[in-house]
This record gives structure tokens, sequence and C-alpha cells, in this order.
């Protein structure tokens, strides 16, 4: 199998802005906090031509930080991001159309002074994949396909339902011809009906165009159905990966475990119960990451060792990659 | 023994200058003491406004047109508003959506949850804040004594929520409504707070009215859910009899979405179109036109409700399994 996208010991730091207010209030003695936050720390992945990796965690995992650094829209500080073996970036620009992506918010990605006919053609005229005569008919094309009525070409984002942006949205990022398309979220803020009508459109287009993909969400249970491989995030690095179907029904990782038991499933029996598991305490400050295993703070397993040294993601013998100590 | 809430054919009607948007339409149902209903519907649904007509907090152009909306034997439909400020925070509790909106952002918690002990009755500060710290402890926030004196911005937003329930629970209300409670929180927080929610109505033999979109969620919380579709509830029931199998073909249909209900990687069994613009609903059944099952009758004439305990607004209900 080749790796399409690969990532390399992939870390990024955000510092903060220190601004000419906190310069002056530093001079009159006031502590400023200049800790970066390092949202993503060591991680190494690959994603095979043809499959959907499913990127989980909650929030503030660092998985948009991750996407954004797969889909070469953000430069790792550390490490390297290689699309065939190349850098998706030159220094902060973008140099390649082979991937795109697709974001949560289709109100925030869209212009709303652009007509969404323009705002679809607008990639692949500029990148010479159509010309100028031909865009109309490639617009009115990817519109039936995502589901949308050719005649709303020139009709503006908020003209759309949710659901309708979301198809622009992915019917522009499709027009580009990519060959990877990174999805941060696209059905979250979506209806359940709305949500189910996306989810099907997204297999159904994976499937003709032959996409390679990449699927962030923090709901575990859309991850699990549209992923052949899944990665589990927790504070900045990958605690666990591998087949989804695997993960999902041995979850190794004790915070996998404990976010498999934290979803509420439907209770078709009986009277209703919540038989679940909490994980305990909140996910610490990144900032001030605890020594060790990020997780032990709230590790029902966690020992001298989880709190001493930080496990490394290895491989299990079903191939499964897992890090941590007691798993 | 009476219901403790029972509301009969409500409607509440927002008057746009663009028409009548009729958010709730006709929603009856009654509450015991205790008891756990799951209010659940998609955006737009009238499942908030609902809530909020219960409370009193439907703002103009908003104005509930008829109905009775009866609370341990007192109707609270046209009732003066003095009085409603009596019961609201006191007999009937809200917790909303967002935790950082409802805070009071330049207040401690400590002296917000202290006016609100102090609202309904002469306690003293000192008083007040023992009475708030003790909720804390039981909502599960640690070293509460102390955190009184943190302000919202200090809370993760977990615990700003645990906030927003401590201070619904100061009076020990009889009904608490809340309003999608955990839809802005990670899932292993909100199985901290449904765990803890359980638990607490459970205690107090508080009634909670619990809105969301999320069946997953209420059917582990809940004892009865509603479901509601373009300001009308079209199924009620047991919770686990309504989900296993649903009378309603849109209850039917949500389920479906649920990518948990399908095998990895296949067609969902998706709802075709979207939800209704409330302002131009068809004359008839208002999922007719979305609806596999629908007949000429469903265009023309709106489904009527026979029996109460376990119904169906639809004029062709799918089999219930035994």
């Amino acid at each position: 199998m080749t790796a399409i996208l690969a990532a390399e010991h992939v870390t990024r730091r955000f510092s903060p802005r220190v601004t000419l207010g906190d310069r002056i209030a530093a001079a009159f003695g006031a502590r400023v906090d200049r800790r970066p936050v390092q949202a993503v720390t060591d991680v190494s992945l690959a994603i095979r031509k043809g499959e959907t990796l499913g990127l989980v965690g909650e929030s503030g995992c660092g998985k948009s930080t991750l996407g954004r650094m797969l889909a070469g829209i953000l430069p790792p500080s550390e490490g390297s991001v290689r699309l065939h073996g190349a850098p998706p970036m030159r220094g902060p620009h973008k140099i390649t159309t082979r991937i795109q992506t697709v974001f949560q918010d289709p109100f925030a990605s869209l212009n709303p002074r652009q007509r969404i006919g323009d705002a679809i053609a607008e990639g692949p005229i500029a990148h010479g994949l159509v010309t100028r005569a031909r865009a109309p008919a490639m617009v009115a094309e990817w519109l039936s396909r995502v589901g949308l009525d050719p005649a709303y070409v020139s009709r503006f984002p908020h003209q759309f339902s949710g659901g309708q942006r979301q198809r622009v949205a992915i019917a522009r990022a499709l027009a580009m011809q990519p060959e990877v398309l990174v999805c941060d979220e696209p059905v979250a803020s979506l209806d359940v009906s709305i949500q189910a009508q996306i989810l099907n459109l997204f297999l159904d287009l994976r499937q003709d165009l032959g996409l390679t993909c990449l699927f962030i969400s923090h709901d575990l249970s859309v991850v699990r159905h549209v992923s052949d491989r899944v990665a589990v995030m927790y504070l900045g690095r990958i605690v666990e990966m591998g087949e989804a179907a695997k993960v999902y029904a041995t979850p190794r990782h004790p915070y996998t475990q404990g976010l498999l038991d934290s979803v509420p499933k439907l209770q078709l029996v009986g009277n209703a119960s919540i038989s679940f598991q909490p994980i305990r305490g909140e996910l610490p400050s990144p900032l001030s990451p605890p020594p060790g295993c990020a997780f032990n703070p709230r590790c029902p397993k966690a020992t001298d060792l989880c709190r001493r040294k930080r496990p490394a993601l290895t491989p299990r013998e079903d191939g499964t990659l897992v890090a941590c100590h007691h798993a | 023994m009476s219901a403790l809430l029972e509301v009969r054919n409500l409607r509440t009607h927002f008057l746009t200058r663009a028409g009548v948007v009729k958010a709730v339409e006709g929603v009856s149902f009654s509450l015991d003491r205790g008891e756990i209903i799951g209010l659940v519907g998609e955006s737009g649904s009238g499942k908030s406004v609902t809530g909020f007509s219960l409370i009193g907090l439907v703002d103009p152009p908003g104005r509930i047109v008829s109905g009775s909306i009866r609370f341990a034997g007192e109707e609270l439909v046209g009732l003066p508003p003095a009085r409603m400020r009596g019961l609201r925070g006191k007999h009937i509790a809200m917790i909303f959506q967002d935790p950082g909106a409802t805070l009071n952002p330049v207040m401690t918690i400590g002296t917000q949850m202290a006016l609100a002990v102090q609202a309904h009755g002469g306690a003293s500060e000192r008083a007040a804040r023992e009475l708030a710290a003790r909720i804390l402890t039981r909502v599960g926030i640690p070293g509460a004594a102390a955190r009184l004196n943190a302000y919202p911005h200090e809370f993760s937003g977990g615990m700003r929520q645990r906030v927003a329930i401590a201070t619904a629970l100061l009076h020990g209300p009889e009904l608490i409504i809340a309003d999608e409670p955990t839809t802005a929180l990670d899932v292993s927080i909100q199985a901290q707070i449904l765990a803890e929610m359980k638990a607490l109505t459970k205690q107090s033999g508080t009634a909670l009215i619990w809105i969301s979109h999320d069946l997953a969620t209420v059917s582990s919380l809940a004892d009865r859910v509603l479901v509601m579709y373009a300001g009308r509830i079209v199924e009620s029931g047991p919770v686990a009899a309504v989900l296993r199998a649903p009378l309603h073909p849109y209850t039917r249909g949500l389920l479906d979405s649920l990518p948990a209900m399908a095998a990895p990687g296949q067609r969902l069994n998706q709802i075709p179109g979207s939800t209704p613009s409330l302002l131009t609903l068809p004359p008839g059944c208002p999922f007719a036109p979305r609806c596999p099952r629908s007949t000429e009758v469903c265009r023309t004439d709106p489904p009527r409700v026979a029996a109460p305990a376990r119904h169906a607004l639809c004029h062709h209900p799918l089999e219930a399994a035994a």
C-alpha cells in the first residue's frame, strides 16, 4: 500500500502574540504569559490511496491543527508533511491543488457576497483546470452532482439552508479535482436528518471519484461510519490508531475505552439506564501538560510508571498502534 | 395523584413582518412529579419555544395565543408577571445550552448564586453562599467553597454548565427545564453531567424536561419521549418502546439517519428534503412532503390524535411490534 499523504514527526506550536499593551504591562512588572501552546506533538501518520482515515478526539486535542497541516494550509513547527513525497507547502504558501478542504461552517468558508457559481468556478479557472467558457457547464454539473438544482447558480450563500451550503462547499472543493479531501467536522452543525444526507453524499462521491480522505470529527459514530482506519488524539498526540473495526470493537487505550463508553447509546430495551463509566476529570491545559503519559491524571489504570515515562506509540500483534504502558 | 404539569393545546406564535410563525401549534402533554421527559426534534421543530413557553419567557413578537399550562394546579397562561417571577427559579428552573451566555461575566459565581437565592426570600448573604457551596459540591465541583470567589471565565465549559445546574437546583424546584444543556460539551463531560442529572433528579424527586436533538442522550436519561416536528408532537410514549418500534414515519426516519443504525460505510436511510418553513406549512400533515407513506389524505387533512398514552400524529402509523 502506498501512502499518498504522510505526516512525519509533525509538531505545531502557537506562540501568543505579544501586543504593545502586553509589552507596556511587562515594562511595569506585570506577568505576561508567553508560553507557547503545543497543539500537536510529534505525530506521524500516513494515509493510503483510496482510504479514509478518521481523526477523533475532544475539543482542544489538536485534531483540527493536525488536519490543517495535512491539508497544506498550516506549516508545521517541526517535522514535515509529504504529498507523494513532496511538501504541499513552500514557506507559508500552499503549492498544490491536489488537497482540498471542507470545513465545519460553510457560512464562514463561503464569501457572503459571491454567487455560489462564481465560488465554485473561481479556483478551477485560476488554476487552468477549466476554461472560462467551459466553466458554467462545469458548475452546473457539480451542482447537480451534490444534489442542488443547477438553477441556483446565481444565488448567494445566505439563500441556502445549512445542509445546502455544505453541499456547495463540497462542490467547490471537488471542482478542484483533488486527490485528497480533508473534511474538518463537515456535519457537526447539521441536524440529524440533514447530517444523514450529507454523509450519504460523501460516501457516494468518495466512491465515484476514488477519493482519499482525512475525516475529522468529535462524533465517534460518524467517524466509525465513514472511516477505514481511525486515529484517536489526546492532548496533541495520537494515543491509538488502527483499523476502525478493530479499534471500535476492542479499544486498547484507556482513553479510547472511556471515550467510547461515554457516547450515549440508543437504549432500546427496558428502562432508561446509564451504563457508562464517565472519564473522570477534565482535559488538562496544553500549556502545562502533565509529565509522563498525558492521560495519567484521569486514567483508572495509571501507575507510577505512567507518571514518570511517556509511553511510545507501538504496534500490537493485530497491527493497531497504542501508546499505553498497560494495554 | 394529579400530574405536576398539564399542558393542553399550547400554541405559541411569532407575529413577524413576514407572517405568523406557528412555532408551537397544539402541543399537549403531562408530566408527573419526578418524571423525566425527553423533548426531541430538529432545529425549528418548536422544542425550545415549548420550553420557553412553560417558564413564561416568550418575548415579543412571540406570544402564547391559546392553550393551557397547569403547573401544580395553577394556570400559568395569563399569569401576572410578578406571580410568574415568584415561580420562576423557585418552583420551575431552566438550564440553557450556553452557560457562557447565562452567567454574568463580571460577577463571581458566589455572588450571582447568592443573588439567585435571595431573589426568593430573605436569606442572609452568608447563608446564601453556604447553600451555594453545598449545591456546587453536589453537582461535582471540587473545592466549592473556594471557587465561589471565581469568575465564570475561570471555569471550563463543563464546570460552567455545572454552575448553571447548581443555580437551577438552589431552591429545590419541582420542575427543571433543560434546553440542550450538554450539546456544547465534549462527550466525556456530557457523560458525567448526564449521570449526575439522573442521580440528582432521582434524589430530589424533581421532574425534568430534557430538550435535545440527540435521541441517544434522551434514551439513556428519559422515562418518556416526545418527538416534535414543525411545532407539533408527532409521537410520544415510553422512550424504549418509541425507539424500538416507532409509530410515526418521522421518528423512524430520525432513527434511520443515525450512523449507529447502519453498517459502517453503508448508505444511511435518509429522510429526503428539509424541514418546512413554519411560515408556509402545507395544509395537511406537515411531514407529508418528506414522508414515504403519505397519500392524498395526508396532503389535505391534518392527522388527529386519539390515544394519549402512546400516540403518533399520523394517518398511516407504522405497525407497532408486540
